[in-house]
Formats: structure tokens, sequence, C-alpha cells
């Protein structure tokens, strides 16, 4: 293995002549934290959201816990698993919260109706929801496996481009991007939403 | 293994799908025959380039972007041994462990070593276009390991026992019929069976691949992948995709090994930003894709706590050691170059032989491989530029494909072209024979004298018309014509 790493390492050297570090252009849109939370971010979240069949509810932060209950009331889930740092008072009654503690198995989390999560930060621009599995969020099988998964987007969580969002990102961290529910285009192009991850994504946009 | 100084270390033979049976323009014949490859084809490729357009008009800033994603790939291939060791020394610091494969060959030992190691005898797959490369699939079988594709045009593809026809959508050359007669025909024998009464609506046609694997996921412990970016600085490695099958791979199992082709590096975290916006919309036409996953070695208590990173060469140092050719190693596989070539939209990939079809591969395959086992692939273009104008890393694939049919004259397998343009040249510097020789094209107006065109001209010139049609030449010479109205030429 040492032999094939020297190797690789020695044809590199013979295929490259040193030269001095090249200068990367980036005249293009850098971070820039323009419009964080802005209603025009907003709003452009919530178009790019619903482009990608995503079900968008914009609330007021009084009204998170009413529009959960309804939401899942109306898709049906009675048994939905919650992250740890979750925050409490968002949790209606009536359905059973099911804790990670300790870790469920795929199964068991194949057996649940959904999962319910906050989210690190969010792009605009292209829709994008960032989990990087910290306080309620959980880690990353949570969000994959229940069939159904609602998250809470705060407004200024929402940044305006994808530079914005990587410059806030740990990359220690494991990340996972969401930009609408799980969809394939593998037949004769048409997009199809919903194959093995969650096939209904509901988010909530809380704002004021 | 031995080690051959000096000479380029191409991909070998006998390994992997870089190299086909049949030269392209043979190849290209039979595809050219199916009528319903075609359409299914020509339907696609339409749609796909359509939505692109649309994505990437939208970004005001496309150009920039475009211009520092190959300045950052550029600065990646300038500076390849030390920002590998970088990302060694960053995974290896995050609990994962790095193997270094020179060849198909050995990164196939060290993947089917570490899969038994685990004791497993099936795995999933992520879509990866470097295991396809080096076929690994097939020296697991050998090895008594099952491996299960999961992205559903991959599914479609190993239930047929079929070949990709393309980067992204592997299963382009399928119309949605022939994907439920092959799901209902073979899903059974390789798991749980396609719903009876199966329609071929896109939608329920996803709804049973997703029963089909969603047991594969639930119990797999060994998955491999593929990888689109790795970040030298901090050793993340990340998988785009749609259908959340990578995340199923990258999630579930205990081990995950992951192959990947050793430029696919980026120096820094921060280069993702450029890298995120020039895929999706190149690659699906989506502003992006439904989920990107990224990790950086092992996460206690979330995902794999075992990770295995397998850099392969299989002939990229070779690729890389060419000037006018290492460029191709910027590619990210977003396939924009295969939907708007006129060439790819007729074939289809299987007539490129190679994992690697398009205009891509015409430029990527003959390099790993070396030009005399891929001759034909430089000339399988129309030199018409439409590849490079899309490519997100502003690859010149038609000036390098140009170098690249140089090399296949120089080497051996292209004598009658070259003793063909030595005839020409000599002819050229003696005008009055020249001016014969034009004038004795007429006669070939007998040849297509019923049908217009000439479809077969005398051997040895038939190896032209073998994949052409000739036009008639015309009644009277451009010099005889200029003569006649102007006087002496």
């Amino acid at each position: 293995m040492n032999a094939a790493r020297t190797e690789i390492l020695r044809r590199i050297d013979a295929a490259i002549s040193r030269s001095a570090p090249l200068e990367i252009p980036r005249t293009y849109r850098g971070p820039s934290g323009e419009g964080r939370g802005s209603a025009a971010v907003v709003d452009l979240m919530q178009d790019r959201l619903v482009d990608y069949k995503a079900v968008v509810h914009r609330v007021a932060p009084a009204q998170v816990r009413a529009v959960i209950a309804a939401a899942l009331a109306d898709a049906g889930v009675e048994r939905a698993v919650v992250p740890a740092g979750f925050p409490t008072e968002w949790l209606p009654s009536g359905p059973a919260w099911v804790q990670d503690d300790p870790a469920l198995t795929a199964a068991e989390l194949d057996d649940l109706d959904g999962v319910l999560t906050t989210c690190r930060i969010a792009v605009a621009e292209t829709g994008t929801i960032v989990l990087d599995a910290g306080q309620g969020q959980g880690r990353r099988a949570l969000s994959l496996v229940p069939d159904y998964h609602l998250v809470v987007v705060l407004a200024d969580q929402i940044v305006a481009s994808v530079p914005d969002a990587v410059a806030e990102l740990d990359p220690t961290r494991p990340l996972t991007w969401i930009s609408g529910p799980s969809a394939t285009s593998d037949i004769e192009l048409q997009r199809v939403e919903g194959v093995h991850g969650p096939r209904r994504l509901v988010v909530l946009l809380v704002t004021g | 293994m031995t080690t051959d100084l000096g000479m380029p270390a191409f991909a070998p033979r006998g390994v992997g799908h870089l190299r086909g049976d049949q030269s392209f323009p043979e190849a290209a014949r039979e595809a050219l025959g199916n009528k319903q490859l075609r359409s299914n084809l020509g339907r696609a490729t339409a749609t796909i380039r359509t939505k692109r357009a649309a994505v990437v008009a939208e970004v005001p800033d496309w150009a920039d972007l475009r211009t520092a994603g190959a300045a950052i790939k550029d600065a990646v291939l300038a500076d390849l041994g030390a920002q590998l060791l970088r990302l060694e020394k960053q995974v290896t610091a995050h609990g994962g462990h790095v193997h270094w494969a020179r060849d198909a060959n050995e990164a196939n030992r060290i993947v089917t070593d570490l899969v038994r190691a685990t004791g497993q005898t099936d795995v999933v797959k992520v879509k990866s276009m470097a295991t396809q490369e080096i076929g690994l699939n097939e020296a697991l079988a050998e090895a008594g390991i099952a491996a299960w594709e999961t992205d559903l045009a991959e599914l479609i593809v190993q239930l047929a026992d079929d070949r990709p026809s393309h980067i992204l959508v592997p299963a382009i050359h399928r119309n949605r019929t022939e994907i439920r007669d092959i799901f209902l025909r073979e899903m059974g024998r390789a798991g749980v069976p396609a719903p009876a009464g199966l329609t071929d609506e896109p939608r329920e046609l996803a709804e049973a691949a997703r029963l089909h694997l969603r047991a594969k996921f639930l119990s797999a412990q060994v998955a491999i992948s593929g990888a689109n970016f790795a970040v030298a600085e901090t050793g993340t490695l990340a998988v785009v995709e749609s259908e959340g099958n990578g995340r199923m791979c990258l999630t579930l199992p205990k081990t995950l090994i992951t192959v990947m082709g050793i430029e696919k590096l980026l120096p820094t975290w921060r280069d993702l930003e450029v890298f995120l916006q020039l895929l999706p919309r190149s690659s699906t036409g989506e502003r992006m894709n439904p989920y990107t996953s990224m990790w950086t070695g092992v996460t206690p208590g979330d995902g794999p706590q075992e990770f295995h990173l397998v850099l392969l060469d299989n002939g990229r140092t070779a690729t890389l050691a060419d000037p006018d050719g290492r460029a191709a190693l910027r590619c990210i596989r977003c396939s924009a170059c295969l939907n708007v070539c006129p060439v790819y939209e007729r074939t289809g990939g299987h007539a490129y032989g190679s994992v690697y079809p398009g205009p891509i591969g015409a430029v990527l395959s003959p390099q790993l491989t070396g030009v005399k086992d891929n001759p034909s692939l430089p000339f399988a273009s129309s030199l018409c530029g439409a590849c490079y104008d899309v490519c997100p890393v502003a690859i010149d694939i038609p000036t390098m494909l140009v170098h690249l049919r140089a090399e296949a004259v120089a080497s051996k397998g292209m004598k009658a072209e070259r003793a063909a343009m030595g005839g020409v040249s000599s002819l050229m510097r003696h005008p009055r024979l020249y001016g014969a020789a034009l004038r004795m094209g007429r006669l070939g107006r007998i040849l297509g004298r019923r049908r217009g065109v000439i479809r077969r001209l005398p051997w040895p010139m038939s190896a032209w018309t073998r994949a052409r049609d000739l036009p008639l030449p015309p009644t009277e010479t451009f010099r005889d014509w200029w003569v006649r109205t102007h006087g002496s030429p």
C-alpha cells in the first residue's frame, strides 16, 4: 500500500513541473451576508421550496405549535421522532413523541410516521435547508428514514446565497443539504418527487 | 506490480470499462439503426438542455463562477501531490483510513479485501463513475460479494444486465415501458418483486424501486460510494444526489468505502461555494439537487463508524502528464456536454465503448487508456464546440480532440489517413497535377447518380464511406469555374 502511495506521488511529480501557486479569480458573488432574514429573502426561499413541491407555511412564532399540530393531523402523523434540543414548547399534544435515546435502529425509524427538526441554515436562492446534526436536528438517519419530514426554519437562519451558507458551516460536522423532497429524473428525465428519502417535506418559515 | 519508470501508467487492459469491443464508427452504425433508442435519446436530451439553459441564465455571475471553477481545478492539478497528502492527513486525523490504488486491479483488490474483513457478502452502492470505470461490481462478484446498485437508473441497468449510456442518467436509452417490463421481469430475482399490475407511470416505477430497495437499505452493513468532491484542507467528502439512496448508503451502514479519482480534489472548503452552484445547474438543470451529503472522517454516534477512502490513479497521472490534455481532469462529471452533443444525441452512450461517453468521454477515455487503445474516440465529434460552451469548468474539448486526433494518427492505427493526407499534401504542391486530380473527382458522379449521394466509394476510400455518405462532386470544379469566369488562375 505504501508502495502504491509512493508510486502515485512519483508519477504526479514526473507529470507536472512545479510552478508558483495559481491565483483563483474570485470575481463571482461571494459571501456578503446581505439580505439575511429579510422579507425578500424569505419570499424567495418560499418560492423555491414550492417549486420543489415542498409544503410551506409562513408562521409567526406564537403559531408554530398550532401549525405543527394541524400539519401532522393533516398528514396522519401519529408517532414522530423528535431530536434532542427541539423546542418542547413547539410540540402539540396528541401525537406520540419518540426520543432517539437510546439510539433507534433503522427498522424502528422506519416504523415511525415522521420526524420534526430544526435546521442550521437555509439558502434562499436555491431553496436549500442545511442540517448539521446540531441541537434540534439529531443524527443524519433521523431526517432520512421516516417518510415525513417537518422542518422549522427561523427567518434569520435564511441567507441569500450558497457562498453565504458555505462561509458559516463547520465542515467537521456531518452536513445534509436538503432541497425539496427526494426526487428522481431517471425515467425519461421526468421529475418524480419521492423516492428513498422522505417523500413529504413540510417547511415552517417562522417570521416576525 | 512493476514500475515502468518513464512509461505513462495507463489504465490496464482486461479490467474495467474504458474500452469498447468495437470502434466508434462500427458501434455508432448499430446504434443509429435503433429507432427507439434515437427517439428516447432525442426527447431526453432536449428536455434537459432546456432546463439547464433556464437555470444557468438566471445566475448573473455564471461566467465568473465558470472561470473560478476552471482555475480551482487547475490549481489542484498543478499541486496534486501535496493536495492529496493534505487530504490524507485530514481524513486520517478524523478517524478515516486512506488507501492508494495505482490502477483498477489494485483498487478492486483493496475494496474486496475491505469488504471481506467485515464478513459481509452483500454491499449497497451509490452511483459512482469511478467504480464503474474499474469494474468493481464484477470483481466483487468474483469474490462472492453481491453489490446492489441503489440509484434508480443504475438499478434499471443492473436488473437488465445492461450497460450505462449516460453519466447522469445511465438508463437514458430506456423508455418507461421498457423500464416497467424490466422491473416486472427481474425485481423478484434480486429481492422484493415489483407490485403486480405495475404500470409505466414514472411515479409508480419510482415507488416500486423504493419498495425493492428499502429492505436492502435497512439491513445493509457495508456501503460503497464515489465522491463528487473532496476538500484537501478539511478532509471533507461530498456526494450530491437526488433520490436519497446516497444518504441511505452514506448514513445507515456500519462501514463506508469511498472510491475516488485523485483529480476530485478541491483545495479549500470555500471552493465548494463555486462547485455547489456549477454542478447541479449544469447537471440536472436544477438550482440545487435534492440532497447533498458531506462528511469528514467518522462522527461518533452518527453514520458509519468505519470509513475507508480509496484514492484511484488508473491513468489519471498519465493524463496529467500531457499539458495539452490534462484539462480533461477538471471534469466534474456533470454531463452537460453529452446533452448538447449532436453526435451523442444520435448514437447514445454505448457506442463510445467506455463508461465515459459523449464529448468528455472522447477526450478522457483515450487519455486514461492511452490513445492507442481508443483510437477512434477522438474522431467521434463534429467539432461544433457546443460542449465547450456548456462546460462548467471550461474544458476546451474541441481543441483537445484535434490534439488527440494527431496522436491517434501518429500511433499505428491510422495508416490510411496518414497516407491520404501525405498524398494530398504532395498533390497540392503541384498545381497542374492538383487540377487534374480535382477534375478526376467529377467521375465520382457516376457512383451516386441514382440517389444523389455517394453511399460507397471503392477501396481504399471505402474506409471513409463506411460511416458517411458523400455528396456528389459538382459538375465543374472551382478552379475550372474560376478560369472560365475570371481567366487564368
